[in-house]
């Protein structure tokens, strides 16, 4: 079964601000077999980033997390009430202004509108937009539709994030950028992350731990922990360690051979 | 927690939209240059207006004879009978305010009924696949064949035409709003999903605002289609108000060349206002955050 906040039984209610998958496995209605099997759990103040090859059903697995899916079998374990959840697209509505889009989620959530504008100053104001308050997404570059989005999420203060490779529209320097500005929030909130990319260095860089998933059906070939202290120097890229560590994982996607 | 200044990404702060563009210093050499822009703009139609208007003179005098003249007056005759002549031209004018009167309350109806069942399509596939069938059918049929029915059920008056505008500005407005409420990213509707939105919540707030740049497309089309409804059943139904179709068949049956040619002139005019208004209203409605060049954000 899976369990949300609404239906749980007490024994099965996650702890606040985790997510555990449990022999998750997925298989499309057209026969195609997306995740065989999957099992990990991500606890409070961990950052776990799934890398694998495109199409290997990473975010298959968050799309499973949130609800927007049901997995064929197992079952997860998280609070959906309060799950933050960043789109690979910006996802801004075009006709809302960066502030209106910030203030959405607490609108649907029924928030009155002086709690809605003060979430969503506060929430600019973190990923660095202010002033940008009244423009358009079609005025915004790539990056800053991205810090919309982020701001958009943070305003629910969710215990539990899910990341869906949200960076990799973006160049490469904005995209560095963006991976120190989310990490210093995940610092700052302490929050349950859970990442999808393909980009190991990002994955490196970023996470606690790190999981490595096989191409189709997806499964978990490799767990790597990433040993340095948070916050993390923009250098620390260009460390042996770091370098070491980014040649294992990449090994461990080839499939531990060539 | 927040960031200082000095974090946010350069490539986000280089493309600041509210930076000014610079501006050429020269006031004397921006002028000359937008008189220039203005006349290559105004005056290539202006010339071939010109070329018309002698092409016109040359038909009338040239290649008509005396008393075939009455054919294609010239244009001063035009002006001189059409247009300064006091009670043609209100004649005309009335003509026209009761098509476009017509006209009006036709494309209001096509809306209210051109949307409402967009939406319903929109809301079920099953209704969708119902309907889509016949809208493409009513579409295909030439609005001249069903006016005798028209006029069947609903007699000659205003009614009629105004059934005429509906049926034939019906079709732009469902197809326009359908496709546009169903171009709202998945993203975005993940997004209200993953927030329980309701049925109502996701309609009102993600698929219609979302259409409206599509719906005003549709407008415009079908406001263009409504006049040439009002003036098409105006032309059949021969009771009621005098409408401007009325009106030219009368001026053709009487021989009344110069009027005829008014009246022509002034029926193209209102096309093109209510084409060019609905287009501004688009532009007021939309214009401050639509961005055509790119479907998503």
């Amino acid at each position: 079964m899976t369990s949300t906040s609404a239906d749980a039984a007490s024994s099965l209610r996650p702890s606040a601000g985790s997510l555990a998958f449990n022999e998750i496995s997925m298989v499309f209605p057209d026969g195609t077999e997306a995740i065989d099997r999957v099992s990990f759990s991500v606890e409070r103040g961990e950052f776990v980033t799934v890398v694998g090859p495109s199409g290997c059903g990473k975010s298959t697995l968050l799309k499973i997390a949130s609800g927007l899916l049901e997995a064929t079998a197992g079952t997860v374990e998280v609070d959906r009430e309060r799950l933050g959840y960043v789109f690979q697209d910006a996802t801004l509505l075009a006709w809302r202004t960066v502030q209106r889009n910030v203030e959405l989620l607490a609108e649907l959530h029924g928030f009155d509108a002086a709690e809605r504008g003060r979430l969503a100053t506060e929430a600019i104001q973190t990923v660095g937009l202010a002033g940008f308050e009244n423009h358009y997404p079609r005025a915004l570059s790539g990056g800053m539709k991205m810090r919309a989005s982020l701001a958009r999420t943070l305003t629910l203060k969710p215990p539990v994030f899910l990341f869906d490779e949200p960076f990799g529209a973006v160049d490469e320097i904005t995209r560095e950028h963006l991976n120190e500005e989310t990490q210093r929030l995940f610092v700052a909130e302490g929050f349950a992350g859970l990442f999808i990319t393909h980009s190991i260095s990002e994955a490196v860089y970023m996470s606690s731990r790190v999981l490595v998933m096989s191409a189709r059906p997806g499964r978990i070939v490799a767990e790597f922990e990433v040993p340095f202290d948070y916050p993390r120097p923009r250098d620390l890229r260009f460390e042996p360690e770091f370098a070491r560590l980014s040649g294992e994982i990449s090994h461990a996607l080839r499939g531990g051979h060539s | 927690m927040t960031l200082s200044p000095s974090d946010t990404d350069p490539a986000a702060t280089s493309e600041m939209p509210s930076e000014p563009a610079p501006t050429p210093a020269t006031p004397i050499g921006t002028t000359s240059n937008r008189r220039r822009q203005i006349g290559s703009v105004v005056l290539p139609p202006f010339l071939l207006g010109l070329g018309i208007l002698g092409l016109w003179y040359a038909i009338s005098y040239l290649v008509l004879a005396e008393r075939r003249r009455f054919l294609l007056r010239p244009p001063h005759q035009v002006i001189e009978k059409g247009f300064l002549d006091t009670s043609t031209f209100s004649e005309i004018l009335s003509g026209l305010v009761s098509s476009a009167r017509v006209a009006l309350i036709g494309l209001a109806i096509a809306i209210v009924l051109g949307m409402t069942i967009a939406v319903i399509m929109s809301q079920t596939k099953l209704a969708e696949r119902a309907i889509f069938p016949y809208m493409v059918t009513l579409q295909a049929i030439p609005i001249l064949a069903i006016v005798p029915l028209i006029s069947f059920w609903f007699g000659t008056g205003q009614t009629s035409r105004v059934v005429v505008c509906v049926i034939i500005a019906l079709f732009p407005i469902i197809v326009n709003t359908l496709f546009g409420l169903q171009s709202a990213e998945r993203g975005a509707h993940d997004l209200f999903t993953l927030h329980h939105a309701s049925r109502l919540t996701r309609l009102r707030k993600l698929m219609f605002p979302a259409a409206l740049p599509a719906i005003f497309a549709g407008l415009r089309i079908s406001a263009g289609l409504s006049v040439i409804g009002a003036v098409v059943g105006d032309f059949f139904f021969g009771r009621g108000d005098v409408g401007i179709g009325q009106l030219l068949r009368r001026y053709a049956n009487r021989l009344q060349g110069e009027e005829l040619l008014a009246a022509v002139i002034m029926t193209s005019a209102l096309g093109v206002c209510v084409f060019w208004f609905f287009g501004w209203l688009q532009n007021r409605a939309v214009g401050k955050w639509y961005d055509p060049s790119s479907s998503g954000t």
